[in-house]
């Protein structure tokens, strides 16, 4: 009996011993997938750390120097930039004052960013929907007429536009042939034509993610929507939107970032008669030669747009939940 | 009125697409659906079942005749405004909003006030046995339950007609069985027509008042289980549900409803019952179910003859496969019992007694 339970005990060590090696080696090899990935990454790593976050850190040392004579920066500590981002330094009494130049400069850059984003939104989701529902084979071709623009450099194609809109140009002309106007009416150079070209530029942004979500919509849930008595509009609002809504706030994102600093649009469109934040921000770089003030005010812009972007994240995610 | 139509169908023809390449998904559909009846549209897949759901439904709109819901024409109405609900073979249920919040979407959507929604919510969650699943998102729940949340959530606002779109194919073996007495309490219990429609014959002949079988777009018999079962019109039909064994015979008289076939295998005269208003002459085919007929010696009391090939023993019952004397084959099942043990074997010559109201005439 005992050499049995000898045996028996001795299995069952042995099973002991041979299972913790089995979670050993499970471990050392997990050890070792992480490490790899973490190989795998590198590549990634680098350029994050020297194109993105170590730029980043250079603007923002930058914003705490005192500015050199000739542009550049001099290796002294200072605040004066980050004042002068909210306040303003009279030339001659060296008071300060509120700096409302930037903030309406700041506010125009949002609004317009809002604007935009609100604009592509209104033209973008009947698109993405109105491709969504065409068969197969022809959303590819819609999807390719719509990234078309990206082809082309946007300096070009924002000339395109001042051609059309110009005075004498050719919607000018074409109206005027067809009898709808006797004057020439003035668009370029006015808030109509950064509108225009703003939402030219950024519409495909805002098409694709939500045609990226609505491709996934279940269309069936549009029908269970309609047989619940829900009309049309119910539908969209209670079904259709909610269930796009990452589409709605990745397109949302994608438009809203780069137009909050967009410099030639406004700038060739607009006619260059109000400053648009980007022109600010490239203004103390160049003439301006005020690099700390044009870092300070780079990092209060991205600032802006976090905060933004936070404030509408949150709104929209919690929007659609709603309880009984 | 028990028996008043709920849904009429008068001439229903769908066409998809257009010119040659159109697919007639229904022929010239003509069917009349009672009030408080739990109807069954049976047939393959492909047969046109699903399209005249969508068509009463309103996601599809009939290329030709009409569709009438308690005497009215219903083609003017969009979906939302047909006081029809459907539960959805994938259940199609709302993954933003919880159960109750499904539910509740449908009185919701008729205006009806937010104290008159959570109680039909509360009510309609007890009639399906989940009260305590209300604030779950719907992904977090099984798809058993979520059948249930399907049928509750088209149950709620109280059709005059609910459709049933083969809302049992996704659940396995068991829980079909639970959910097929579930919906007949269900359709019991609230009074409403259900419509239902499903490619399984089983399901269709244990839950059905009534059946329409559907094969290419047209609907081929309609009547009880009972009807469907014993007195198919059709070789389609007769071949769709059950087991059935077919002969060739002549048309020999017409008496009272019955003809009197000649059967060609063994020259022996049956009375078979008639498809309404079919009058046979000549040649035709009756059917005989498996379990009509009863296998005995070869003696004077069979009516066809022939050889075991097999006998396959099942505990309830025993299939005896009988190889006829022309070379056709016949089916007989019989129930066992413990007092009279089967006295046949393999590779015995035996008949099969078929009895006065055993076999049915083919239309086809």
């Amino acid at each position: 009996m005992a050499s049995a339970q000898d045996v028996a005990g001795g299995v069952e060590r042995k099973g002991v011993h041979r299972r913790l090696t089995a979670s050993e080696v499970a471990e050392a090899a997990e050890r070792r997938d992480i490490r790899n990935r973490w190989y795998l990454i590198l590549p990634a790593l680098v350029i994050i750390i020297l194109a993105a976050i170590g730029p980043l850190l250079i603007m923002v040392v930058y914003s705490f120097l005192a500015k050199g004579d000739y542009g550049g920066v001099t290796a002294t500590f200072s605040t004066d930039a980050w004042v002068s981002v909210v306040l303003e330094r009279d030339i001659f009494d060296d008071t300060l004052s509120f700096a409302d130049a930037h903030m309406i400069i700041f506010w125009r850059a949002v609004s317009l960013a809002a604007y935009t984003t609100i604009a592509t939104l209104i033209f973008g989701f009947p698109t993405a929907y109105f491709i969504t529902t065409r068969p197969e084979r022809q959303r590819d071709i819609w999807l390719f007429l719509v990234t078309i623009p990206f082809w082309t450099n946007l300096l070009i194609r924002t000339f395109a536009i001042q051609e059309l809109i110009r005075r004498d140009g050719i919607f000018n002309n074409l109206f005027q042939w067809l009898g709808i106007i006797d004057q020439p009416i003035q668009m370029l150079d006015t808030d109509f034509a950064i509108a225009l070209g703003m939402v030219y530029v950024y519409l495909p942004l805002m098409v694709l993610p939500i045609y990226a979500s609505m491709e996934k919509l279940d269309f069936r849930m549009v029908e269970a929507g309609y047989d619940l008595y829900a009309g049309r509009l119910a539908v969209l609002r209670r079904i259709i939107i909610p269930l796009v809504k990452p589409g709605i706030i990745a397109g949302s994102i994608l438009v809203f970032i780069p137009a909050i600093g967009a410099y030639v649009t406004p700038a060739l469109l607009g006619g260059g008669k109000k400053m648009m934040v980007s022109n600010l921000i490239s203004l103390q770089f160049g003439q301006g030669r005020n690099w700390p003030l044009g870092a300070a005010l780079s990092i209060t812009l991205m600032a802006v747009v976090l905060a933004a972007l936070m404030l509408y994240v949150r709104n929209a995610s919690r929007a659609s939940v709603r309880t009984h | 009125m028990a028996s008043a139509a709920a849904v009429e169908a008068r001439g229903v023809t769908k066409v998809f697409g257009a010119g040659q390449d159109g697919v007639r998904a229904l022929d010239g559909v003509s069917v009349t659906i009672r009030e408080n009846e739990f109807f069954t549209l049976l047939g393959p897949s492909g047969c046109g079942k699903t399209t005249l759901l969508r068509l009463i439904a309103g996601f599809d709109f009939p290329t030709e005749g009409e569709i009438l819901l308690y005497g009215q024409d219903i083609a003017p109405l969009p979906p939302f405004k047909r006081p029809v609900n459907t539960v959805f073979q994938s259940y199609s249920l709302f993954p933003h909003m919880t159960v109750g919040q499904n539910i509740g979407f449908g009185l919701e959507m008729l205006g009806r006030s937010k104290a008159e929604v959570d109680a039909r919510v509360t009510e309609m969650l007890r009639l399906v046995r989940m009260e305590e699943l209300r604030n779950r998102r719907t992904s977090q729940i099984s798809g058993g339950q979520q059948q249930r949340v399907a049928l509750a959530r088209a149950l709620a606002p109280q059709p005059k007609v609910l459709l049933l779109d083969e809302p049992l194919s996704a659940l396995d073996y068991k829980l079909r069985k639970d959910m097929q007495i579930e919906l007949k309490r269900l359709q019991h219990e609230t009074g409403i027509t259900f419509i239902f429609v499903t490619h399984d014959q089983e399901e269709a002949l244990t839950m059905s008042d009534r059946i329409a079988v559907m094969s290419k777009g047209h609907i081929l018999q309609v009547g009880t289980p009972r009807d469907i079962y014993d007195h198919p019109a059709e070789r389609f039909v007769a071949n769709f549900i059950g087991e059935t064994n077919f002969l060739e015979g002549q048309v020999s008289g017409v008496a009272n409803g019955r003809a009197s076939v000649r059967l060609n295998c063994g020259g022996a005269a049956i009375n078979a019952t008639l498809p309404s208003g079919f009058q046979p002459n000549g040649k035709v085919t009756v059917v005989v179910r498996p379990e009509h007929a009863q296998v005995v010696g070869s003696g004077s009391a069979a009516t066809i003859r022939g050889t075991l090939e097999n006998i396959v023993y099942f505990g309830t019952d025993t299939h005896y496969h009988l190889r006829l004397e022309d070379g056709g084959e016949f089916i007989v099942r019989q129930q066992n019992s413990r007092t009279n043990p089967a006295t046949f074997a393999q590779g015995d010559s035996a008949g099969v007694f078929i009895g006065d109201n055993a076999a049915q005439v083919l239309r086809d």
